[in-house]
């Protein structure tokens, strides 16, 4: 199978939900053993997902440290979020991580995917493997590369911009530069993946609808810009919203390159549940600040559900 | 219609070499670019420090050594942790290509009350992310006394919504003739579901497993949070432990460490190739 039919196939699933013919229920026997193959996966479910959201829930209303006793506190944990400018900063980082994050990632992989869609291009499948390659290593190893290329004194990205003229100096220690260094390494890391996505959306396009624009006289962007963005438009509206839920969860390279400074600058949302949950252990904050993440998170999974079943009715209707 | 195909003759013919030449030329600039970061690994892991530290600073290594992989396996109990990542990451997957896949095929091909709810329910769960269930996951694990221990590590994960769901839209692929010629032979429905169903899907679940074993090699959030005993953690979450913001850990042996701990996905990916960009693409559009 392609991989095109295979992504078509896995981001067009939901809308089959209940899609099938209507079969003859089975009887008894049949619950019995439908509930012998299901039961190892729901009890994992049920204490490892459905029960912690439930929980998270239910501390985020307390003053739980952890230890001993805690009290209902109500509203207070959220008010707390929403009016400590400290706090309510790790929001707007987050938000400012994701404003960069989605663009940059998504026109570099819609170039690079432009790029390897020419039939022509020598070496297409050297170049897939290779723009590919940075999504299989883990954003903790790639942040240590980095770190070293970026080094002030001896990192040899840093010598080359200096010898080019640019004077970056400690990027890591600039509260201006932080925050876009560590959006850096997540494009880097990730642009190859979407790249893939858009690939297969491109070879999606029938071959028709470029040789009309042609016949009609239109030039290259033109053609960009009248069949292969409108032809990409669900693709492009799916990368967006998954490359934001995405960028909302960023930790690990920020863990490892910044701690979150300087001066918090690149404190995002998952960096402050990390430090008030298993550091500082108010557990209620964090969990208060865990349920802000999930409604965004929800937000726009829910927008892409959406996005998924337009398409299912187009192409259906 | 002849001059339409003129035009487009000519369109083709006339700047076909340098045009050809330009793309590969653009794209080559950028796979250097892109690759850097990765050559630096591969390099600097076998330079000398004074080579590492020199100034200016160079790609190349003019001497060879392999002082830093010695460094990294008497420094750090790095053997443990790249035990330790494979117990993780394959325990992981095992356990969830089984469990995942049982509860798939209930749910693809067996016909009960309340199937249609079920599978919404375990679908609307992949809307939550796992950052945002970290500390009652932790704090249960830690009741049931499992900091710091396989069981502990893998539980969590040992099933998965997406998984499930995954290999219950391949299950409901297949022709139903398949199996019920089987169940009027007498085959037990888990006969059915193992020789029959199961070997009827092998390329979802090689795409599955291929999708939870590079998450959770990769991971780094859960062994940070979850193992307080060093000899527990993963090489990602130990070598981050030795470096990041408290680190003291020299580049050389970092960027050793670093090698290994690409190397086997690395392997992996340059053998399956277009196999696991296509298992990374299906898989990878989890929400």
């Amino acid at each position: 199978m392609s991989a095109t039919a295979q992504a078509r196939r896995a981001y067009r699933a939901p809308a089959q939900l209940g899609g099938r013919p209507r079969r003859r229920r089975g009887g008894p026997r049949t619950a019995r053993l439908a509930s012998a193959f299901l039961l190892p996966a729901l009890v994992i479910l049920a204490a490892f997902v459905f029960w912690p959201v439930l929980s998270a829930l239910r501390l985020s209303f307390t003053d739980s440290s952890g230890f001993g006793a805690e009290h209902f506190v109500g509203l207070a944990n959220y008010v707390e979020i929403f009016t400590t400018p400290r706090i309510l900063r790790t929001l707007g980082v987050t938000t400012m991580y994701a404003a960069m994050f989605t663009p940059l990632t998504i026109a570099a992989a819609l170039a690079l995917a432009l790029l390897l869609n020419r039939k022509t291009l020598w070496g297409r499948g050297f170049f897939r493997t290779a723009f590919f390659l940075p999504f299989i290593i883990s954003m903790a190893v790639a942040a240590f590369a980095w770190e070293f290329l970026l080094d002030p004194q001896i990192g040899l990205l840093n010598y080359w911009l200096q010898s080019a003229g640019i004077h970056l100096g400690n990027v890591l220690q600039d509260p201006n530069l932080a925050l876009p260094t560590v959006v850096l390494v997540a494009v880097w890391k990730s642009f190859g993946f979407y790249m893939v996505i858009f690939i297969a959306g491109l070879q999606d396009i029938p071959g028709e609808l470029y040789e009309a624009a042609t016949i009609d006289g239109a030039n290259a962007w033109q053609r960009f810009t009248n069949v292969t963005l409108p032809q990409l438009s669900t693709t492009l509206a799916f990368v967006t919203i998954f490359a934001l839920i995405a960028a909302f969860q960023a930790f690990d390279q920020i863990y490892v390159l910044t701690g979150g400074g300087p001066y918090r600058t690149t404190q995002t949302v998952v960096m402050e549940i990390y430090q008030e949950g298993f550091k500082k252990l108010d557990i209620g904050l964090a969990s208060a600040l865990s349920y802000v993440l999930l409604v965004i998170t929800l937000v726009l999974s829910l927008i892409q559900f959406r996005f998924f079943n337009r398409r299912e009715e187009a192409i259906a209707g | 219609m002849s001059a339409v195909t003129v035009r487009s003759a000519a369109r083709t013919s006339a700047r076909p070499v340098v045009g050809r030449a330009l793309a590969f030329l653009i794209a080559l600039a950028l796979a250097f670019a892109v690759l850097l970061p990765v050559l630096i690994i591969a390099v600097t892991a076998f330079k000398p420090p004074a080579e590492i530290n020199a100034f200016p600073p160079g790609l190349v290594p003019t001497s060879w050594t392999l002082g830093n992989f010695t460094r990294i396996f008497t420094d750090l109990p790095f053997a443990r942790l790249l035990g330790n990542s494979f117990l993780f990451a394959g325990g992981v997957t095992a356990c969830a290509l089984v469990f995942d896949s049982l509860a798939a095929y209930a749910l693809a091909r067996l016909d009960f009350r309340g199937r249609g709810l079920l599978l919404v329910v375990i679908v609307s769960s992949l809307m939550i992310p796992f950052q945002a269930t970290l500390i009652p996951v932790y704090q249960l694990v830690a009741h049931l006394g499992w900091v710091n221990t396989f069981q502990g590590m893998i539980a969590p994960r040992a099933a998965d919504a997406f998984g499930i769901f995954l290999l219950r839209q391949f299950f409901v692929s297949l022709p139903r003739d398949l199996d019920n010629a089987a169940r009027i032979d007498g085959a037990s429905e888990f006969r059915v579901f193992w020789s029959i169903v199961l070997p009827n899907v092998k390329p979802a679940l090689l795409t599955l497993g291929i999708f939870t074993f590079v998450n959770n090699w990769n991971d780094l959030l859960w062994p940070l949070i979850f193992t307080t005993d060093p000899e527990m953690g993963t090489i990602t979450s130990g070598l981050t432990l030795l470096t990041g913001p408290s680190g003291i850990l020299p580049y050389g042996t970092m960027m050793a460490g670093s090698l290994i701990a690409v190397l086997p996905l690395g392997l992996l990916f340059l053998a399956l190739q277009g196999r696991f960009i296509e298992s990374v693409a299906t898989t990878g559009l989890k929400g």
